[in-house]
């Protein structure tokens, strides 16, 4: 079993706390993203399943095994954990070929020249790098290094595989090509993946559950949908694709918008879950519709033709919203006065 | 295709060619062909004869010997204490590793002359007090050998190897030795088989460094060795030149030794820049972060001690001996207070004129010679890096010839150019060491000045010259500027090493155009060893001082940046 079990997880560099008493279980076999902004503990996280990083707090556990414990200072070392790890700039030996590349940990592991030769070339079938196994790393593409990396990660047969931002450094079409090549290995090989990105839409396509973290501290865990769906602060909805805030009062149990009594009274119930008088309504852009007539009045500021999809910037009051619609949907033109309604949106206590 | 004008590109390009052919490239021909060629005719026979002769032939072997072993033993020394200082969790890393940049600037012929009161067979201190203390007959230590040659060379030289290697270990990417761990690989492992072998490359550059400059140095063996008879390629020239009064047949021996070492450099230059272009060995990383270090435990101690105890042998007992040595009355005194004083410092400072002249010499030598070279040096470059024009692939080979030029060769050289055989006689005056100084730091002035102007991107330039500026001003107003620190950088490059030259002036001074460094070595010869010593401390008095505001300039321009 390669349960992978977090416990009051601290780590501090100086005065900074990377990590803050972080609590987490990653399930046998499940593709799990660690996803936040750059410097919000991510890879900190990483580092420490992988045994880089001491813990100033807390334990890791895999399965029943205890491999970090700050306060008994034992420390299983990296070489010891038996993980698979893909690096984001690849880390892959430039003096070695591809195929000692990927039979490196074999080799470390001391097993036989012919067990050696199999495990590495199947590892480099199933990356298809077996026509360049003789190739030196210098000669190869981005991608093809990237699959190197991968090719020797899973070439000891690891139940439990680290990804460092191994996409970041490909171009776009090449990236949704490697998504699928990785949960096609994990569907094979059934290995535990935890993957680091800064990459929401790479997230929420790779993995079963996600966490989305801030300065150290977890912020959400869930499936992409549910995260997506129901974002549990304001920071995890402006990160988790495009978003609208408009800040909210109310008066004689209507809700208006701050700064734009004029814009009239929200047309719909405010959101459980928000205290006193004055909240932040958060909305999608493809969640709000426009109109002629009633709803929330506000004014075409820009339009702009996108192919399938046409954006309109509108002004209420001080605030500026973006809202998209279908390119067949009615058409308003820049300068009128259009209605807001909300067909989805959730309340945030004001910050 | 239509005849271009001859505009202002095409002056320049001309202009930088003329100086680098008169400047580099005749003296250079010159060697080959007085090497080469008698009454005329080609003739390797002959040429090859000379090289027979038994003493050239030990010239060559003690060289290959000297060069080989310094080679070896600094890197050895230079990968150990790189290794230690950035990958290993030594006390005090950040102090030891400028400690191990200081014997760089101390000019190894003083590091020689020191090492000679210390450990000559009979005179050497050490020796005397190891002999008294043990009842020995015999003295423990010849630093007047070949092993000795080597080992002082190998202190001043292994920072050569030392800076190359924990460079690269620093820009080198943490997570490919990382990506070894995690495959299972312990600390011994990952060192031999990944670090090391990305380490390759720098550590070749740096030996190769190494061999191209003690192929070429004069100071050490000639301290050294011209006294018990051990010559290496660069003193016997000396020697040819000297003490044979001239005569052809030396000359010629001469230019023959010396296109030999034109020879290997370019070999070495040219192993070197295949070393480094091989693509193979690309570690440096976009992401800074701190790599793994080996927790020394028990080893963590003993090895600062080593260190320290390396860089107070190395750098701290030769200065002070040298200071010492500089107050004695006479020499062969004990080192005691009443047996010492401070009028050698004042004799040699005020009084006397042989020692006057040279400090005055050797001052105004090298601010010329390094002002001069660094605008050549910025011309040449402008021309290599900024203009597209035929012709230029000419400036591009002359540009290479000034790297591949050790000094002894270089002096040679001007000897025979600017000795009357072309109307213009220069020998004996300081004009001749003030040419050979242009030639021999070309090199520094084109490499420091070429770098600044490639990080200057063309479009800079043509930005200006969208808002209207004239070539001229687009180039005072925005390429000047920009490049200013790398100016000033080759300037103070040339600028210190010359101030304590020896190596080319030893070949070229007069009665009265010494360089503190031929002062201090001709004292020496002449047995003045107290005021040769007293000489030398002036001089590494001149050079911190000249290290320190080099360091105050740099560090005024990256505040003001």
């Amino acid at each position: 079993m390669a349960t992978v079990t977090l416990s009051h997880v601290t780590k501090r560099f100086g005065g900074v706390t990377a990590v803050r008493d972080l609590d987490l279980e990653i399930r046998d076999g499940e593709c799990f993203s660690l996803l936040g902004p750059s410097g919000c503990g991510k890879t900190t996280t990483l580092r420490m399943l992988a045994g880089f990083e001491d813990l100033d707090e807390g334990e890791i556990r895999v399965g029943d095994r205890v491999f970090s414990n700050s306060a008994r200072h034992y420390y299983l070392p990296p070489e010891k954990r038996d993980f698979g790890m893909v690096f984001q700039a690849f880390a892959v030996w430039p003096h070695l070929n591809i195929f000692d590349n990927v039979a490196f940990p074999l080799q470390i592991k001391g097993l036989s020249q012919a067990d050696i030769q199999e495990k590495t070339r199947r590892a480099l079938a199933d990356t298809g790098l077996l026509k360049v196994q003789h190739a030196f790393p210098g000669e190869l593409s981005g991608g093809e290094k990237q699959r190197i990396a991968l090719a020797r990660a899973i070439a000891i047969n690891p139940q439990v595989m680290l990804l460092d931002e191994p996409l970041s450094n490909l171009d776009p079409k090449l990236r949704e090509e490697m998504r699928f090549e990785i949960k096609d290995l994990q569907r094979r090989l059934g290995f535990t993946i935890v993957f680091v990105t800064h990459d929401q839409a790479e997230a929420m396509a790779i993995s079963d559950r996600m966490l989305v973290m801030r300065d150290g501290v977890l912020q959400q865990v869930g499936s992409p949908i549910a995260i997506y769906e129901q974002p549990a602060s304001r920071f995890v909805f402006s990160f988790i694709g495009l978003s609208n805030f408009l800040p909210m009062e109310d008066r004689d149990s209507c809700s208006y918008v701050q700064g734009a009594p004029e814009a009239g009274p929200l047309e719909a119930p405010r959101p459980n879950g928000v205290a006193g008088p004055t909240w932040t309504l958060a909305s999608r852009p493809t969640h709000i519709d426009l109109q002629a007539e009633g709803g929330l009045r506000g004014t075409v500021l820009r339009r702009v033709y996108l192919g399938e999809v046409v954006e309109y910037r509108v002004r209420i009051g001080p605030h500026e919203l973006r809202i998209q619609k279908g390119a067949r949907d009615q058409v308003f033109e820049e300068g009128a006065t259009v209605g807001l309604s909300f067909r989805q949106y959730l309340g945030y206590p004001e910050e | 295709m239509r005849p271009r004008r001859f505009g202002t590109a095409e002056l320049l390009l001309l202009l930088s060619i003329l100086i680098l052919v008169v400047v580099v490239a005749i003296p250079i021909l010159l060697i080959f062909w007085n090497a080469f060629v008698v009454e005329g005719k080609p003739d390797f026979l002959r040429a090859l004869a000379l090289l027979k002769e038994p003493d050239t032939l030990e010239a060559l072997k003690n060289s290959l010997v000297i060069a080989g072993g310094t080679t070896v033993l600094s890197t050895i020394i230079g990968v150990f204490f790189a290794w230690l200082v950035s990958r290993t969790d030594l006390p005090y890393k950040g102090t030891m590793k400028v400690l191990f940049l200081v014997p760089f600037m101390l000019p190894s012929f003083i590091g020689a002359l020191a090492w000679k009161i210390l450990l000559s067979p009979r005179g050497g201190h050490i020796n005397r007090l190891l002999m008294d203390l043990f009842h020995l007959e015999d003295p423990v230590f010849n630093i007047m050998s070949l092993g000795g040659i080597i080992a002082v060379e190998t202190m001043y030289l292994f920072p050569f190897v030392f800076i190359q290697v924990s460079g690269a270990l620093e820009r080198m990417d943490p997570t490919l030795e990382e990506a070894a761990r995690i495959s299972g690989a312990g600390l011994f492992t990952i060192t031999r088989r990944i670090t090391l072998p990305l380490m390759m490359p720098s550590i070749l550059a740096g030996a190769l460094l190494v061999a191209l400059y003690s192929l070429a140095h004069f100071g050490v063996p000639a301290i050294l060795g011209t006294e018990r008879n051990i010559f290496i390629i660069p003193t016997k020239i000396y020697e040819k030149i000297y003490a044979s009064g001239g005569n052809f047949e030396a000359i010629r021996t001469g230019t023959m030794l010396s296109s030999i070492l034109v020879l290997s450099a370019a070999a070495i230059l040219y192993v070197q820049s295949l070393v480094l272009s091989s693509g193979r060995f690309q570690v440096i990383s976009g992401k800074s972060m701190r790599p793994m270090v080996l927790k020394l435990r028990g080893l963590k101690w003993p090895l600062l001690i080593l260190s320290v105890v390396y860089i107070a042998i190395t750098v701290v007992l030769p200065t002070v001996t040298i200071f010492l040595v500089g107050t004695l009355k006479t020499y062969g005194l004990a080192f005691k207070l009443e047996n010492m004083t401070l009028d050698n410092f004042t004799y040699i400072l005020f009084k006397w004129e042989l020692t006057r002249d040279a400090i005055w010499n050797s001052f105004y030598l090298s601010l010329s010679a390094a002002a001069v070279t660094m605008l050549i040096g910025t011309l040449i470059s402008y021309v290599l890096v900024k203009t597209k024009i035929r012709g230029k692939f000419l400036l591009e080979f002359l540009g290479v010839l000034p790297f591949s030029v050790p000094g002894t060769v270089i002096a040679l050289g001007v000897i025979l150019m600017w000795s009357g055989r072309f109307g213009v006689n220069l020998y004996n005056t300081a004009w001749i060491i003030f040419v050979a100084y242009i030639a021999r730091y070309m090199a520094f002035a084109l490499k420091s000045t070429s770098a600044a102007l490639e990080q200057v991107h063309d479009s800079l330039e043509e930005a200006a010259r969208a808002c209207g500026a004239t070539k001229w001003q687009a180039m005072k107003d925005v390429v000047l500027p920009l490049i200013k620190p790398g100016m000033v950088a080759a300037f103070f490059l040339i600028f210190l090493p010359a101030l304590r030259e020896l190596t080319t002036s030893v070949l070229l001074y007069g009665p009265h155009t010494r360089t503190i460094g031929v002062a201090i070595y001709t004292l020496n010869e002449d047995g003045e060893t107290v005021y040769a010593a007293a000489l030398a401390a002036i001089a590494l008095v001149i050079i911190v001082l000249g290290q320190l505001l080099i360091k105050r300039v740099t560090r005024a321009k990256i505040e003001s940046a």
